[in-house]
């Protein structure tokens, strides 16, 4: 357990010490976000109905962006292999790698969302549910990415193949998150979407790390 | 089942098995589109264009079938190590992802006429875009590597890791009000469909399972060729390497 917090702290220290790129995925969603008024038009009404989808896309896009150096900065300077060796349970580290993963990128992009909501003129109503959603839903993101990162360590075009394998597998959060706003402003309540983003979160939390391990084991062997 | 891994058992067993179920297939499909397309009665509602319907169920049950034998396959090698099950593994999924996207295809040119519309983002026709783009990734996954061992086993994790959306696109005209029926074979008490229309459309299916039959022994048995060319190269030019290199046909 306590080595499993020590690789908790130190990607929370690397990412703290190199600084431009935890910021960098908030930056995208926050820039991203800010094109879509510009691109699709200022039409409040359309912006209202459009926003929590849009939000949760460009959540979605950032997260995928940052998660592509979870295990290949570890990879090419060889710590993943200690890591490896270190007889901690595979599935222990990567949890801790994306939790930390998720504490760098998406919370700040889940604490940042009521924000940007406003200036997309989400009502007010869909605010609250919309951070819920997504503080529930961006979790099993990263653990989902985390899967596919761990597949991808080492091979050429990683980054394209990682989007092409992790985007199909996001798409059940995404119609469940962006639907909870949905339902929040429509007074239907956003309990079910959220209680279903919640069974996500828990399928995920034992058998994404569990596969990721698995294709880490193979990736140093 | 570790007897199947020897490929010269398993040659020699899908040289029997070929001819076989590739008759099998053409006699079905000879059979079956000809009671589909001309025989069988048009629908009361649809009139012809239930016709679709022959061509388009059994590909979308074999786009699933297909998957959950590609899943099975990796499971076995990465248990087992078994170094078949990944060739038939790989040698599946262009054949999934072609029903796949036949049953995709042949849904959109069905719904235009019936429902009013190519394509609606409902939960079915969703979770078998998703299939489409599982075969899709698994397949760029196996290329991905220099190190073919290490594409085998992480295209097989994530095969095993995409089983959750077979019962996602099983049960999705169920768990969720779409525009898409619900199933009318399998379910229980008889079939809501009339033995006119199900006798043709379980001849296609038997055709199609017979056709993939004999395309999945055809194509692993194309993969041992290819892997037993590699091993033949390699050794080759580990011998008199110099020698090798200038001899024709070298590559």
């Amino acid at each position: 357990m306590s080595g499993l917090v020590t690789i908790l702290r130190r990607d929370l220290a690397l990412a703290s010490r190199r600084g431009s790129e935890a910021s960098l995925a908030l930056m995208f969603f926050v820039l991203g976000t800010v094109l879509f008024p510009l691109g699709i038009g200022p039409d409040p009404n359309m912006l209202a109905r459009a926003g929590a989808g849009l939000l949760w896309v460009m959540a979605l896009l950032a997260s995928l962006l940052s998660i592509e150096k979870l295990f290949q900065a570890d990879w090419e300077d060889g710590s993943l292999d200690l890591l490896v060796l270190s007889g901690l349970p595979l599935a222990g580290i990567v949890l801790a790698k994306t939790a930390a993963h998720w504490l760098v990128t998406s919370l700040p992009m889940a604490v940042a969302s009521p924000l940007l909501a406003l200036l997309l003129n989400v009502d007010a109503k869909g605010v609250a549910a919309l951070s819920l959603a997504l503080l529930l839903g961006t979790p099993t993101l990263s653990l989902i990415g985390a899967v596919g990162a761990a597949l991808t360590v080492g091979a050429r075009r990683g980054g394209v193949l990682l989007t092409l394998l992790v985007l199909p597998l996001y798409i059940p959060v995404l119609i469940f998150g962006a639907g909870a706003a949905e339902s929040a402003v429509a007074a239907q309540g956003a309990r079910a979407h959220l209680l279903v983003l919640a069974a996500f979160l828990l399928a995920a939390l034992p058998l994404c790390p569990w596969a990721a391990g698995a294709a880490l084991r193979q990736s140093v062997e | 089942m570790h007897r199947f891994a020897n490929p010269n058992r398993f040659l020699r067993l899908a040289a029997a098995i070929v001819p076989w179920s590739a008759a099998a297939a053409v006699l079905l499909f000879g059979v079956g589109l000809t009671y589909a397309l001309v025989l069988s009665p048009p629908d009361y509602q649809q009139s012809e264009t239930v016709r679709i319907m022959y061509v388009h169920v059994p590909a979308a049950w074999m786009a699933m079938g297909a998957y959950a034998f590609l899943a099975l396959a990796s499971a076995v090698a990465i248990v087992w190590r078994h170094p078949l099950a990944d060739l038939a593994a790989k040698a599946c999924a262009p054949i999934g992802a072609g029903f796949t996207a036949i049953a995709l295809v042949t849904g959109a040119l069905w719904g235009q006429p019936t429902w009013g519309t190519w394509w609606v983002w409902d939960a079915r026709l969703t979770s078998v875009l998703i299939l489409l783009f599982l075969y899709l990734g698994y397949m760029a996954l196996w290329n991905a590597f220099d190190d073919q061992s290490r594409g085998a086993r992480a295209a097989g994790i994530l095969a095993l890791v995409g089983v959750v959306n077979l019962p996602i696109i099983k049960f999705s005209v169920d768990w969720w009000n779409t525009l898409h029926q619900p199933a009318s074979i399998t379910r229980i008490g008889t079939p809501a469909i009339h033995p006119a229309m199900l006798t043709p459309l379980l001849l296609m299916a038997a055709a199609y399972v017979a056709f993939f039959v004999t395309l999945l022994l055809l194509r692993t048995r194309a993969e041992i060729a290819a892997r037993r060319v590699r091993t033949l190269q390699i050794a080759h030019s580990r011998g008199p390497a110099a020698a090798a290199m200038h001899e024709p046909g070298y590559s």
